[in-house]
């Protein structure tokens, strides 16, 4: 990783630690890997917002010195869309847990999406329950031991990049706490991106994981990463297509939805001729609307 | 807050005799242009809304349900207008959610709703206590329990809103019986949340909501409007979101201003970082339940008819107070000393108001629109709860004249 231009303790609350992560998780590797892109995008700390919900990757929100809001588990989203919506000019970063996102929250999730609304979603997939004691999570995938599935589980996984690509979402890319380099430059895109940013990262949980499937150690997932893990678009995954791929699967533009409501606001406020305006041009409006 | 208001039946906030029933005047599209100073014959939802917008609503999140769609649909048209924000969101959970993240950047915020989704607000009104947020919730209530009955009204909620959500705590909750206390009371339910950084739920039933009748919209300044207290501790001074000032309030700093903060649902400490420490645990415990229960007598608010010399007293509340009032008018033009105490604040329960106004009646008659929710509470707060009686209904009608004089002369001993 590059040298921040801010010493890293700059972005950090040091009332707050020691951190109450256990030893090999992978979050803090994330927590690090954001403080970078803050510092390589030259952000103001008043400028962000960390909405979070519940469980081991909510309490990231706390670590950082910027405008935080720990919320409800799985409803980091609904919160995080009144506070982008109410003062559109703010960044919303939201680290979530794969149960935070995509079990209690996954309505929240493909809504979200769906509006294209300005917020950059993490998603700390550890594919447990960690906070609670190793349940499984609608992202552990079949045949997973877990304290919820002592026979092995029989649920399967949810895909969080097709999900999030198919709600709507207009950046999205997976990467872990292994690619370290590219997990720091996969935020940066996400964070400047312009609309609804969907980051998977796969991050170890040796304690509750690791521990219940084959008594992996933290170096041992972070190794399973680097080999089971093959970019999109690769010569190296056409030739294995079961390996997981990382990488940013969609990046595209789209009206986002703070700017459409301005587009409403002009609307309302300029009559009826406004009113018969063609719906979609919001965005567009918007960019010379009144604040 | 003024405690009980002496009501004469010829005031102007007397409420209009006999019961109203819904009108048949054709609908009419909310106003599009402001308000103020206008005088409208409108439903109790515009009534509400129109009270919303005079106190300065900025934000409103909300899902449709019946019977309280009108005052999203109302809000969605209005706020706009001012350059204010309206979502409709993908649940109720998510709307109150949404309502509490906008209070934080400094907005008035406000959802409505009714029973089923008033249920699925509880865990983010939990939030809303813990984290003292300032926020307007407004539940029209339907029949319950479950989806009940969507377009009868009830009063079943009365205690939900109490006892909701899970844990120790306290709340607000206001009510009103026209449409010109209806809209009063919307606006001091944003004055109260402002004041105590916390929830106040505007409660009144489907029969209000959807009853048309004259509203007069005060000039701006007529009412007063409690503005945010926000901190003047400066830029680079460490600012403590949670530190009670003695004067028992808490100065709020905006999401985006110069103070970062965090913001939490678990027990906290001044700075709004979790904490187990018994003390912080003990003290905020009770903070979030002192602030309003110690607060009960100052909260109470009512309207008092004939209650001078009354010697059979009606207690009620929202619509069924509407009928109440024509049968002790009636009474009285009779000679028959009966009176009427319609509450306006529900939670904090007025105790002491309920205590005084039966001391000296011979018997009280609670009329309400559910089980006895409010009757249980009036039995144990009064000096003798064998004077008591419960008159109510729960077939979704509103309870009649007829009703509460057969209630009466069982009370006075003339069997039915």
């Amino acid at each position: 990783m590059s040298e921040t231009k801010k010493p890293a303790g700059y972005y950090l609350r040091e009332r707050f630690m020691p951190h109450l992560w256990c030893a090999g998780c992978g979050h803090g590797t994330v927590l690090n890997g954001l403080v970078r892109s803050v510092d390589e995008l030259g952000l103001k700390k008043r400028e962000i917002v960390m909405v979070s919900g519940i469980g081991c990757s909510a309490r990231m929100a706390g670590y950082l010195d910027f405008h935080t809001l720990h919320t409800l588990h799985g409803r980091a989203l609904a919160f995080a869309t009144g506070v982008k919506l109410s003062r559109p000019e703010l960044k919303i970063i939201c680290p979530l847990g794969d149960g935070d996102a995509l079990a209690i929250g996954g309505n929240h999730f493909i809504h979200a999406a769906r509006r294209n609304i300005d917020i950059t979603v993490l998603i700390l997939n550890n594919r447990i329950y960690g906070m609670t004691g190793g349940q499984y999570s609608p992202l552990s995938g079949c045949g997973i031991d877990a304290t919820t599935a002592p026979y092995s589980s029989i649920d399967e996984a949810f895909d969080a990049v097709r999900l999030a690509t198919a709600s709507g979402a207009t950046f999205v890319a997976r990467t872990t706490t292994f690619h370290v380099h590219q997990m720091q430059q996969i935020l940066t895109q996400a964070i400047q991106h312009k609309g609804f940013s969907v980051v998977e990262v796969l991050s170890q949980c040796p304690t509750h994981f690791g521990r219940k499937n084959g008594g992996l150690e933290a170096v041992d997932m972070l190794k399973g990463y680097q080999q089971n893990t093959a970019p999109v678009g690769s010569k190296k995954l056409e030739n294995s297509p079961d390996l997981i791929p990382v990488g940013v699967f969609v990046d595209e533009e789209r009206a986002e939805y703070c700017d459409r409501y301005q587009g409403v606001i002009d609307r309302a406020q300029g009559g009826a001729a406004a009113r018969t305006a063609p719906v979609g041009q919001g965005g567009a409006a918007a960019q010379g609307g009144a604040p | 807050m003024s405690n009980a208001t002496a009501g004469s039946p010829a005031s102007g906030t007397t409420p209009a005799s006999g019961p109203a029933t819904t009108g048949t005047t054709p609908a009419s599209g909310p106003a599009t242009t402001g308000t103020t100073g206008r005088t409208l014959c409108v439903p109790g939802n515009e009534a509400c809304a129109e009270g919303a917008l005079y106190a300065g609503v900025g934000f409103f999140a909300g899902y449709p349900i019946t019977p309280s769609s009108e005052i999203a649909e109302i809000m969605s048209r209005r706020l706009p207008e001012r350059g204010n924000r309206f979502i409709q969101m993908e649940d109720e959970i998510s709307s109150l959610c949404a309502i509490v993240g906008a209070s934080l950047t400094g907005s008035k915020v406000m959802t409505a709703t009714s029973g089923p989704g008033f249920s699925l607000m509880q865990e983010a009104l939990g939030y809303g206590i813990m984290a003292e947020i300032p926020l307007v919730i407004v539940d029209v209530m339907r029949g319950g329990p479950s989806t009940g009955m969507p377009t009868q009204g009830s009063q079943g909620d009365v205690n939900q809103v109490r006892w909701g959500t899970h844990g120790d705590h306290s709340i607000i909750a206001l009510t009103a019986s026209t449409n010109q206390t209806l809209f009063e009371t919307t606006v001091r339910a944003f004055n109260l949340a402002e004041t105590y950084r916390t929830p106040v739920v505007v409660l009144y039933d489907e029969m209000l909501g959807h009853l048309r009748e004259r509203l007069s919209i005060p000039e701006p300044g007529e009412l007063p409007l409690v503005e945010r207290l926000r901190t003047g501790v400066p830029e680079g001074v460490d600012y403590h979101p949670y530190l009670i000032r003695d004067d028992g309030r808490l100065p709020m700093s905006d999401f985006g201003g110069v103070h970062r903060y965090n913001v939490t649902g678990l027990y906290h400490d001044m700075w709004g970082f979790p904490s187990t420490d018994p003390h912080t645990v003990d003290d905020l415990a009770h903070h979030i339940y002192d602030k309003i229960e110690l607060r009960a007598d100052e909260l109470a608010q009512a309207q008092e008819f004939y209650m001078e010399d009354a010697e059979i007293v009606f207690i009620s509340y929202g619509s069924p107070a509407r009928t109440a009032h024509q049968v002790v008018h009636q009474a009285r033009m009779n000679g028959q000393r009966l009176g009427l105490l319609e509450l306006q604040t529900i939670w904090p329960f007025p105790a002491r108001m309920v205590r005084d106004a039966c001391r000296k009646a011979r018997a009280t008659i609670v009329v309400e629109m559910n089980m006895g929710q409010m009757y249980y509470h009036i039995r144990n707060a009064v000096e003798n709860p064998r004077s008591v009686f419960l008159s109510n209904r729960v077939d979704g009608r509103f309870i009649t004249p007829k009703d509460l004089r057969r209630v009466l002369r069982i009370v006075e001993g003339q069997g039915e």
